[in-house]
């Protein structure tokens, strides 16, 4: 296999790391609103992620540093032609995650409530503008012969772009409540698992639209077979978490996004960056990498790095496995 | 076009802005990670509360910081391509490399270990759990130096060969590019100046405290801390600037005649250092100065005779290299940004120094203006470093590559100057606010001094969680 079809697929993978891992932590803070009744309940939130959400969002830095040394082409193309969108979720990733780390550190209730805002919005932004991002990529964007982008912002605003947005704004959420299910004790996890159902069915709806849809109009016959899997999954975790089985259906939350993303690459490749205006102007998986020494270095150092990466990932999800009530928040020194 | 919506002035407005912000959080990151990491190994060995307390509390201010320097980094990964998309094209085979590994080696390290670290104190064995904190300094400091690595090429390409074909430059050696001279140097006069910075945060902390008479048990100990590593940091910092600036002299001569405001090339004597000018804007025609003869020429070269080749001399040769344009940084930025990083960061040595003959031998000064001065000395050094960037990205102008690729050249074509205003204002205000934010925070913490210590079960181990947000 040539290196650079390696690496559209590390690419791949690393953006199923982020989607997955961060995934949930942008749904449990859009969760805030309708799970945390009281300050102690949002707390109970805040912590189910507090010890992992910063490695979670680490997924995206390293997948934004790999397609910058794997595919500048696609990096510097996608980049600046989104720059607006990526400004927004620049601006909420910042505002979100001081507030983790700010709230608790002053009593008065404005002060959280304050916080409290800034992570809500600050989730459900990155959770929306990810999948216009991505749906655009898949359809395609109008390109010169230099690869930059000549549309607008509006062009970006296009109905399969903006549904393709809310299906992972969704599917974060659902994965996020269910999260919340399987990591808390008490009131709030009885809670959580009933709002899943709901947002469940919503998602299993939207999702189903937007697949059909990138299948029909960008997929092939492994596409379609793959969003087909997603489909199955999905409604494979609503059954789960209404059968009390949270383990399964997180799991098969986590599955239904990674299927959904490779499904997106699938549709995409040999292409990273179609040009919708002239297929000549197209980034495709040959015009868009690095040259064959950096993909060697690169490819090295993923192989040896990665495995090790994912070992103390899973320690530190091992460490923090127990649930968390009330009275773990009552009990801390500070 | 109207002047004001320049793509190419607003974003290096904002590149400059931006990274400039993210690094003033960075330093107390590296610092504070390493010192924190002390304090825990010192109680782990110890048994001693003072320093479990100690811990504590430097870690609290340590996090509040940490938040920030995570935040703004991201945008600085995502702003090359954002803003600088045809320098990311022309160097990304090279540049990107060490980023990636920056990524891979190193953020991840630190995030996962960061982690651990604040919510592990019930959950982790003691041990293990000091593991954690030395894990995370490690990560602070290995992204540095990746980061480094990459800037160094921008100062000083080297390991790469020019595609034509593709109009871009491509990486020939990782290994090559990994210990190019700058970075060699660079890093170990950014680590140490890092150190400093905390240093000095952990003197005014706890002067401030002293000052007033409490906290004596723990804030003595961290006082005399403090001043040692500004000490100790200080002489390396200097030292391995010495080593910066001779590879600086060897790859970009013009940003040392620069940095002395040198029109005209000089030899040995007249090689001088001016520690103060006063002369026309330009810099053209002198007033007043106050010279260290030979200095200059023993910063450049080591030697007392050497020779120090001036701006009208180098811009010449550049003409001849490059062709016609202006080879020129800014003159008065480079030189004053040189002097200041020098000047604050003596002077931060020298408040360490006497502070330390001050309180010899368990003496405590009883006059009221040397605490406020170890008290408001703390931006000294964080200073010295921001100004020291300045000096370094400034001077490198017009390239962004230096020889290679020009600054004009390197900016996103596609982006349009609104756009880009829309940026900055952005970024300057949500910066604005978390700035204010984050230092009446700090302010807060420090004002309230160490906690108790939490109590431990008969194994010496911490029982309850310590933080939870
Ligand atoms: C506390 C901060 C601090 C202090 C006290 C000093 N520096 Fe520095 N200096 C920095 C913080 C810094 C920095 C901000 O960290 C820079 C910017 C780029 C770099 O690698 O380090 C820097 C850059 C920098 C450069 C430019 C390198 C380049 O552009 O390639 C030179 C030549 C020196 N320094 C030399 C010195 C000397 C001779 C010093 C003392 C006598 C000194 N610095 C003190
Ligand atoms: C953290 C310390 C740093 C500070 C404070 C800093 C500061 C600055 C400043 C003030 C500018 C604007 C210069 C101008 O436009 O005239 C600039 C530009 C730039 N710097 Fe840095 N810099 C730092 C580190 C880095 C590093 C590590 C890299 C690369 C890995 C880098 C890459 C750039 C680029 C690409 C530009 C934009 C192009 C330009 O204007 O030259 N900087 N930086
Ligand atoms: C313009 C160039 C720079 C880029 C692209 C960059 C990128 C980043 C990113 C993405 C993060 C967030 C990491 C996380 O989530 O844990 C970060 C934080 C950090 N950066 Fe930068 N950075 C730049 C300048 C610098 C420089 C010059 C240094 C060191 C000399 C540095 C050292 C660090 C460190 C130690 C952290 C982690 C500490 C913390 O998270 O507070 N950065 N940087």
């Amino acid at each position: 296999m040539d290196l650079n079809i390696l690496w559209f697929w590390i690419i791949a993978f690393m953006f199923i790391g982020y989607f997955v891992l961060d995934g949930f932590d942008f749904g449990v803070g859009m969760s805030l609103p309708f799970l945390g009744k009281d300050d102690t309940d949002r707390r109970v939130l805040i912590n189910t992620i507090g010890p992992v959400w910063d490695l979670n969002e680490t997924w995206v830095i390293v997948a934004g540093a790999s397609l910058f040394a794997a595919f500048p082409e696609w990096y510097a193309t996608m980049f600046s032609g989104f720059y607006l969108p990526l400004l927004l979720i620049l601006l909420a990733l910042i505002v979100r995650g001081v507030s983790f780390e700010y709230r608790h550190q002053r009593p008065e209730s404005a002060w959280k409530n304050w916080f409290d805002g800034m992570i809500i919005v600050g989730s459900a932004v990155p959770a929306l503008l990810w999948g216009v991002a991505f749906a655009n990529v898949v359809r395609g964007v109008p390109l010169d012969a230099d690869f930059n982008y000549i549309g607008t912002v509006f062009d970006l605003l296009n109905p399969y772009a903006l549904l393709g947005g809310l299906t992972t704004l969704l599917l974060f959420f659902t994965h996020g409540v269910i999260f919340v299910a399987l990591k808390t004790e008490g009131d709030i996890r009885v809670r959580a698992r009933r709002l899943a159902i709901t947002v469940g069915l919503v998602t299993i709806v939207v999702a189903a639209v937007f697949l059909t849809w990138t299948t029909l109009a960008f997929g092939t016959l492994a596409s379609g077979l793959l969003a087909a899997v997603a489909a199955l999954t999905l409604v494979g975790a609503f059954v789960a978490n209404l059968r009390g089985a949270e383990r399964w259906a997180f799991g098969l939350m986590a599955v239904t996004i990674g299927l959904a993303v490779v499904t997106l690459f699938a549709s995409l490749f040999p292409f990273v960056m179609p040009a919708s205006n002239d297929p000549a102007n197209s980034l495709t998986i040959e015009n868009a990498s690095s040259s064959a020494y950096t993909l060697t270095v690169m490819s090295w150092t993923a192989l040896i790095g990665m495995p090790v990466i994912l070992g103390y990932q899973a320690f530190t999800y091992w460490v923090f496995r127990k649930r968390i009530g009330r009275a773990h928040i009552e009990a801390a020194v500070h | 076009m109207n002047e004001w919506l320049d793509p190419l002035l607003l974003s290096r407005w904002q590149f400059g802005l931006t990274t400039v912000y993210h690094f003033l959080f960075v330093p107390l990151t590296i610092g504070m990670a390493l010192t924190v990491a002390i304090f825990q190994t010192a109680w782990v060995r110890t048994d001693k509360a003072k320093y479990l307390q100690l811990t504590h509390f430097f870690g609290k201010i340590f996090l509040i910081n940490f938040a920030m320097g995570v935040v703004t980094g991201i945008v600085q990964e995502f702003q090359f391509g954002m803003n600088w998309s045809d320098y990311s094209r022309f160097v990304g085979d090279v540049f990107g490399a060490p980023l990636a590994f920056e990524g891979i080696i190193a953020f991840f390290l630190e995030a996962t270990f960061i982690g651990l670290w604040i919510f592990g104190w019930d959950k982790l064995p003691k041990k293990l759990h000091l593991a954690t904190i030395w894990l995370t300094t490690a990560g602070s400091i290995a992204s540095a130096y990746f980061i480094l690595a990459a800037n160094a090429f921008m100062q000083n390409p080297i390991a790469y060969r020019i595609n034509e074909e593709k109009g871009r430059a491509e990486l020939t050696s990782i290994w090559e590019l990994l210990t190019n001279p700058i970075a060699l140097a660079a890093f170990p006069h950014t680590i140490f100046a890092c150190f400093m910075v905390s240093a000095g945060l952990i003197i005014s902390v706890a002067a401030w405290h002293l000052y007033r008479n409490q906290h004596l048990e723990t804030m003595r100990p961290a006082l005399k801390f403090g001043l040692w590593m500004m000490v100790i940091a200080g002489v390396l910092t200097t030292l391995a600037g010495d080593q910066l600036g001779l590879a600086m002299v060897e790859a970009q001569p013009m940003k040392m005649a620069a940095a002395e405001a040198l029109y005209h090339t000089a030899t040995g004597a007249n090689a001088s250092f001016s520690i103060f000018t006063l002369g026309t804007p330009d810099g053209v025609h002198e007033l007043f100065s106050v010279r260290v003869p030979y200095l200059l020429s023993f910063l450049s070269t080591h030697t007392f005779d050497g020779t120090v080749e001036g701006i009208n001399n180098l811009q010449a040769q550049y003409v001849t290299l490059y062709g016609p344009g202006d080879y020129t940084p800014t003159i008065w930025i480079t030189y004053w940004s040189f002097r200041w990083m020098i000047g604050l960061g003596l002077a931060h040595m020298l408040v360490a120094v006497v502070g330390l003959w001050l309180t010899r031998k368990g003496r405590s000064p009883e006059r009221t203006w040397v605490w406020k001065v170890a008290i408001w000395s703390f931006p000294f050094s964080l200073l010295a470093m921001s100004v020291g960037w300045v000096f370094t990205e400034m001077g490198r102008q017009p390239w962004l590559v230096f020889g290679l690729l020009k600054t004009a050249d390197g900016v996103s074509p596609g982006v349009s100057g609104v756009e880009i205003l829309i940026s900055l204002i952005a970024f300057t205000v949500v910066y604005g606010i978390l700035a204010v934010v984050e230092f009446r925070l700090i302010l807060r913490a420090v004002q309230k001094g160490p906690a108790d210590a939490p109590e431990l079960d008969e194994a010496g181990e911490v029982t309850r969680a310590v933080t939870v947000y």
